[in-house]
C-alpha cells in the first residue's frame, strides 16, 4: 500500500514515515480495531438485540435527533455570525472572534456544570422560565443546549475564512447585472458559501453525536428520555457489561466512519470547486 | 478640514473591504439585525456561561474559592493532569513533526488515507476512546491476565488516563503543520540542500522556523484538550480520589456531592487555561499575518 | 565544468516525461532549454542539478559520471523558479546560508562570509536591501538575491528554472540584459530552461529545443530561428501561416489552388505541409487566374512600422472552416499595393519550409 521511491533528494522519510505509521497503529488503530474484534466475537442475533433494544434506540434518537437540530441551530446563528465578524466593523468584533472558539478551548465538564448553573429550575435564566412552563435542563432540551455550545465554532471556523475570501467582484459583477441585494446574496454569495457551511453543519453534528462531558450534567439522564447514547456506553461499563458496551460503541464507530467520510468528501469537493486542490 | 480628512481615510482603513465596496455594503438596517442577532446568540451560549463559571466560583467567598484549590484531592488532581499534559504533549508533537515531514515533503501512495486516519480520533467519541483502551489493557481485555499476572496496572490507573489523552489529542499539532507544510512545498529545503545543507541542518534551520507559529498553535491546542478531556478520562480512571482524578473529573465528584463553589472554583481554573489558550492563540493568528503580510518599509 | 547527459529516461507513474536525452554542454557558454510547458525540460534541469533522478542514462559532469551523486557533492548553483528564498531570513542570511551551513573545518569565518556577502550584493546591485525580509523585496530583487544565494556557494555551474517567468514584462526584459552581462562577467557554465523562446534567443549561446521529452533541435539562436530543422521548430519559434497539400511538377496544390515552389526534397504526390513566415508572404491583388491561394483581405493593421494584413481563404482544404494567414510588409509597400477590406487577392510565397504532412507533431 504504502512505498517510497528508491531516491529522495530531502532525507528521512523512511523515518518518519515509519514512525508515523507506527505512533499511529499502537495509539489509534489497533485499539479502535478490538471494538470490531470484540463485536465480531458476538453473536449476531444478541448483538442486534443490544443495539436494537427500546432503552438503546431511544438514545439513538434522542442523540441524533438533539445533534442535528443543534448543528441546524448553529448553521443559522453560525452563518449570521460569521457574516457579522467578516463583513462589519463594530465594537468588540476582535473580542468576540477570539472568544468563538472557547468551546474548543473549555473543558467539557465545565461547559455542562456552567450551563447547568444556567438553566436549572431555580438557575440564572431557569427561573425565569420555570413560570413560563419552559424546562430546559434536565430534559431533552438540555442536551440541546450543550450541543449548541459545544458546536458554534465548527460553523463560524468553517465559513468565516472562505467569506473573507470572497471576492468583492462577484458582487460587483451581480450588481452591475442589475440583481438586487437580496437577489445577490441568495444566487451568488450563499451558494459559493453553502459547501464550507454543509462541512460546518457535518463537523458540529459529528462533535455533537460523540459528545458526553457537557451533556451529562444538564441532562439528568433519564432512561428512555434524557439519556444519550455515550452515556448508555458507560452505563453498561459500569454494569461490567462489556459486550453490551462494546456493540453499542460500535455502532457509534461506524456512523462516526460514514460521517467522517462525508466530511472527507465535502471539503475536497469545496477545494475542487474553489479551484484550490488540484 | 485636513484633519477630519486623515480621520475619515482612518476610518476607511479600518473597515472590512466590504464596507468599502457599494455592491456589498449592506443597509444599516440589515447590519443592526445580523449583528444584534449574531451578538445576542453569541453572548448567550458562549459568554454567558464563561461569566457563570467565576461568578458560581465565588457565590460562597474567596475563603471558600481558595480552600477548595488548596485541598489535598484538588492538589493531586492538578499535579496528575500536569503529569497526563506533559506526556500526551511531547509525544504528540513529535507524531506531528514526523507526520507532516513526510506528507508534505514526500509523495507516496496511500497519503490521503494516511491523512484521514490522522483525523480518525477527532471523529471518535471520548467516551469510545476510553471503552478502547479498557478493552485492550482491561481486566478482561486482551493483555488483562498478563498484566494482572506481572502486577501492571494501566486502566484504573495513570498510564490509562495518559493513553486516553495521547488518543483523543492525537491529531492536534499534525493538523496545523501539516496543510501548511504542505503549501509551503519542498523548495526552500531543496534550495538549502544545494546550497550544502545537511538534512538536519535544513530542518532546524529552514524547515522549522517556517512552522514555528503553527506548531506553537497545535501545541497550545494540544494542552488544552490535553488537560480539559473528561468523557475518555472518565472512562478509564476509576475515580480514586487523589489517585487516578484529573481536575475535570474531581469537578464532577465535587459536583456531585453538591459541593457547587468547590467544583466551580476548580472549574475556574480550567476556564482561565481556556482563556489563556484563546489569548495565546490570538497573539499567534496576529503575529502569523504579520509574518505573511510584513509591511514593506 | 563541462556537463554531459547521456540517454536519460524519465518517467512519473504512467507518464514519460524524458525519453532518450543526449546532450553535451559545452564549458563557459549559457545554454537555453526552450520548449512548450509539459516537454521535460525543468525535470531535465532537475535531474543535471541531482533534485531528481534519472530512470535511465547518465549524468557527467567535468568528464567523471556524477549519475549517482548526492546533490550536496555536484556544486552546482539552482536558482528556483519562485526563488525559494528563506523567508524567515534577511536577504543578508540567505546569502550566507551557504556558507554558514558548511562543516566546522571548511566553514570560513565570520568577517570572510561577510565580505562575500556584501561583495555578492554589489554585484546584484542590492547592497542597499541586506536587511530586508524576501516578503519585502519586489520580484526582481527576489530574483536577483536568489542568484547571489547561488553563486555564493561557488559553484561550478549555474541552473536557473524559469528564471523570468514570474516576473512582468518589463523587469523581465531588464533583468535578461542583466543575465546576459553577469555572464559575460563570470563565464561560470550555465543552463536555463524558458518558454519564451524570444528570451532564449536573446540571452542563450546555444538554444536547446525540446518537445515531448525528446530533442528537437540544437544550435545558435541565429540557427534555430533561421534553419529551424522540424516542422515544430519551425511553428514554435514565430507566427507562421500553414499551407496543406500536395506536391505538384510547379508547386505545391492547396486544395484547387497552386503555390508555386521548387523543391527536390520530396516528390510528386507527397503529402506536405508547407511554412511561411508572415514576412514571407507576397499579396497579388485582383481575382486573376496569376498563380497562389485565393482568398481576401479581411483586415488591415497599420500601426507600427510594419503593417500587417490579415487574409482569409474560405477553406481551400477545410471547405467548411475559414483559413487565416498573417502577411506583414512595410507601410510603403501596403501603400503601392492599395489594398481594401473584402478584396480579392492571391497568395504567394518567398521562401516556403516544407515538411511531410504525415508529421503529426505539430499542433496547430
Amino acid at each position: 500500500m504504502l512505498f517510497a521511491k528508491s531516491h529522495r533528494v530531502l532525507p528521512g522519510f523512511g523515518l518518519s514515515l515509519g514512525f508515523t505509521l507506527t505512533y499511529l497503529a499502537l495509539i489509534v488503530l489497533v485499539p479502535l480495531s478490538s471494538v470490531f474484534i470484540k463485536t465480531s466475537g458476538m453473536d449476531f442475533a444478541r448483538f442486534v438485540d443490544v443495539v436494537t433494544s427500546p432503552r438503546v434506540v431511544a438514545s439513538y434518537k434522542l442523540t441524533f435527533g438533539a445533534s442535528l437540530i443543534a448543528a441546524l441551530i448553529n448553521s443559522v446563528f453560525g452563518l449570521i455570525l460569521a457574516w457579522a465578524l467578516v463583513r462589519y466593523t463594530f465594537p468588540g468584533r476582535k473580542l468576540i472572534d477570539a472568544l468563538v472558539d472557547l468551546p474548543f478551548a473549555l473543558p467539557t465538564a465545565v461547559a455542562g456544570i456552567s450551563l447547568t448553573a444556567l438553566y436549572a429550575p431555580n438557575g440564572w435564566l431557569g427561573q425565569f422560565l420555570e413560570p413560563l412552563g419552559i424546562k430546559i435542563a434536565f430534559g431533552p432540551a438540555g442536551v440541546l443546549v450543550a450541543l449548541i455550545f459545544i458546536g458554534l465554532p465548527f460553523v463560524v471556523r468553517t465559513v468565516q475564512p472562505v467569506l473573507e475570501d470572497l471576492d468583492v467582484e462577484f458582487e460587483e459583477a451581480a450588481a452591475s447585472l442589475g440583481a438586487s441585494r437580496f437577489q445577490t446574496l441568495m444566487r451568488v454569495t450563499i451558494p459559493a458559501l453553502f459547501p464550507a457551511l454543509l462541512t460546518g453543519f457535518s463537523l458540529a453534528f459529528a462533535r455533537a453525536v460523540g459528545e458526553y462531558g457537557s451533556v451529562i450534567f444538564i441532562a439528568g439522564n433519564l432512561p428512555m428520555v434524557s439519556e444519550i447514547t455515550p452515556l448508555l456506553i458507560i452505563t453498561r461499563l459500569e454494569e461490567f457489561d462489556y459486550q453490551g458496551a462494546t456493540a453499542i460503541a460500535s455502532v457509534m464507530l461506524i456512523f462516526s466512519f460514514v460521517l467522517l467520510l462525508i466530511v472527507n468528501g465535502l471539503q475536497a469537493w469545496t477545494s475542487r470547486r474553489s479551484g484550490k486542490g488540484e | 478640514m485636513a484633519d477630519s480628512a486623515i480621520i475619515l481615510d482612518r476610518r476607511k482603513a479600518s473597515l472590512s473591504k466590504f464596507e468599502r465596496h457599494f455592491a456589498t455594503r449592506d443597509r444599516t438596517v440589515v447590519r443592526r439585525i445580523v449583528i444584534t442577532a449574531g451578538v445576542s446568540f453569541f453572548l448567550l451560549f458562549i459568554v454567558l456561561p464563561l461569566i457563570a463559571v467565576f461568578v458560581e466560583a465565588f457565590r460562597r467567598g474567596a475563603g471558600v474559592y481558595f480552600a477548595a484549590l488548596v485541598d489535598a484531592d484538588a492538589l493531586s488532581a492538578m499535579r496528575l493532569t500536569l503529569l497526563a499534559a506533559a506526556i500526551a504533549v511531547p509525544l504528540n508533537l513529535l507524531f506531528g513533526l514526523a507526520a507532516s515531514w513526510a506528507i508534505a515533503k514526500f509523495e507516496f501512495r496511500g497519503k490521503s488515507l494516511l491523512l484521514t486516519l490522522i483525523d480518525l480520533p477527532f471523529s471518535v467519541s471520548p467516551v469510545v476512546a476510553g471503552l478502547i483502551y479498557v478493552l485492550v489493557f482491561g481486566a478482561q481485555g486482551w493483555f488483562g491476565t498478563w498484566l494482572m499476572d506481572h502486577d501492571i496496572r494501566i486502566i484504573f490507573a495513570v498510564p490509562g488516563i495518559v493513553l486516553a489523552t495521547l488518543f483523543v489529542t492525537f491529531p492536534f499539532v499534525a493538523r496545523e503543520l501539516i496543510p501548511l507544510m504542505q503549501a509551503q512545498g519542498r523548495d526552500e529545503e531543496e534550495a538549502a540542500i544545494t546550497l550544502g545543507a545537511s538534512g538536519l541542518q535544513t530542518f532546524w534551520r529552514v524547515t522549522l522556523p517556517n512552522v514555528k507559529w503553527a506548531l506553537l498553535y497545535g501545541v497550545i491546542l494540544c494542552n488544552a484538550r490535553a488537560m480539559g478531556e473528561f468523557g475518555a478520562v472518565s472512562v478509564v480512571s476509576g475515580h480514586i480520589r487523589g489517585e487516578t482524578n484529573t481536575m475535570p473529573l474531581h469537578v464532577e465528584i465535587l459536583y456531585n456531592e453538591y459541593q457547587f463553589a468547590a467544583a466551580f472554583a476548580v472549574a475556574s481554573l480550567l476556564a482561565m487555561l481556556a482563556l489563556v489558550t484563546l489569548a495565546i492563540k490570538s497573539y499567534i493568528e496576529w503575529r502569523a499575518s504579520r509574518q505573511l503580510f510584513p509591511e514593506t518599509t | 565544468m563541462s556537463i554531459a547527459v547521456h540517454n536519460i529516461h524519465k518517467s512519473f507513474g504512467a507518464i514519460k516525461v524524458l525519453n532518450g536525452v543526449s546532450l553535451d554542454f559545452p564549458k563557459g557558454e549559457l545554454v537555453a532549454l526552450l520548449g512548450p510547458s509539459g516537454c521535460g525540460k525543468t525535470t531535465l534541469l532537475r535531474i543535471i542539478a541531482g533534485l531528481e533522478r534519472a530512470d535511465e542514462g547518465q549524468i557527467i559532469l567535468s568528464g567523471t559520471d556524477a549519475s549517482d551523486k548526492d546533490v550536496r557533492e555536484r556544486h552546482v548553483g539552482f536558482v528556483f523558479q519562485h526563488y525559494a528564498l528563506f523567508r524567515h531570513m534577511t536577504v543578508f542570511e540567505n546569502i550566507a546560508f551557504g556558507l554558514r551551513v558548511r562543516p566546522r573545518s571548511e566553514r570560513p569565518s565570520e568577517k570572510e562570509i561577510t565580505d562575500r556577502v556584501l561583495k555578492l550584493l554589489d554585484l546584484v546591485q542590492l547592497g542597499w536591501i541586506k536587511n530586508r525580509y524576501p516578503a519585502q523585496l519586489s520580484g526582481g530583487q527576489r530574483q536577483r538575491i536568489a542568484l547571489a544565494r547561488a553563486l555564493a556557494v561557488e559553484p561550478q555551474v549555474l541552473l536557473l528554472d524559469e528564471p523570468f517567468g514570474a516576473l512582468d514584462a518589463k523587469v523581465r526584459k531588464e533583468l535578461r540584459r542583466w543575465l546576459r552581462r553577469l555572464h559575460d562577467e563570470l563565464h561560470i557554465s550555465s543552463i536555463f530552461v524558458t518558454h519564451d523562446q524570444e528570451e532564449a534567443l536573446e540571452v542563450a549561446d546555444r538554444v536547446v529545443l525540446m518537445n515531448r521529452g525528446t530533442i528537437e533541435q540544437v544550435g545558435s539562436p541565429r540557427q534555430i530561428y533561421r534553419e529551424p530543422s522540424t516542422a515544430f521548430a519551425y511553428s514554435f519559434l514565430g507566427s507562421v501561416n500553414e499551407f496543406r497539400g500536395k506536391i505538384e511538377a510547379q508547386g505545391v496544390r492547396v486544395g484547387t489552388d497552386l503555390l508555386p515552389h521548387v523543391t527536390t526534397a520530396f516528390r510528386a504526390g507527397d503529402d506536405v505541409l508547407g511554412y511561411a513566415r508572415p514576412y514571407d508572404i507576397e499579396i497579388t491583388p485582383g481575382d486573376t487566374n496569376a498563380p497562389g491561394v485565393a482568398a481576401k483581405v479581411n483586415r488591415i493593421l497599420e500601426a507600427g512600422v510594419m503593417a500587417r494584413v490579415e487574409l482569409v481563404a474560405n477553406g481551400p482544404y477545410r471547405p467548411a472552416k475559414p483559413d487565416y494567414f498573417e502577411a506583414e510588409l512595410t507601410a510603403a509597400d501596403l501603400a503601392d499595393l492599395k489594398l481594401t477590406v473584402g478584396q480579392a487577392v492571391r497568395i504567394t510565397t518567398r521562401r516556403l519550409q516544407l515538411y511531410s504532412g504525415v508529421d503529426r507533431s505539430v499542433e496547430v
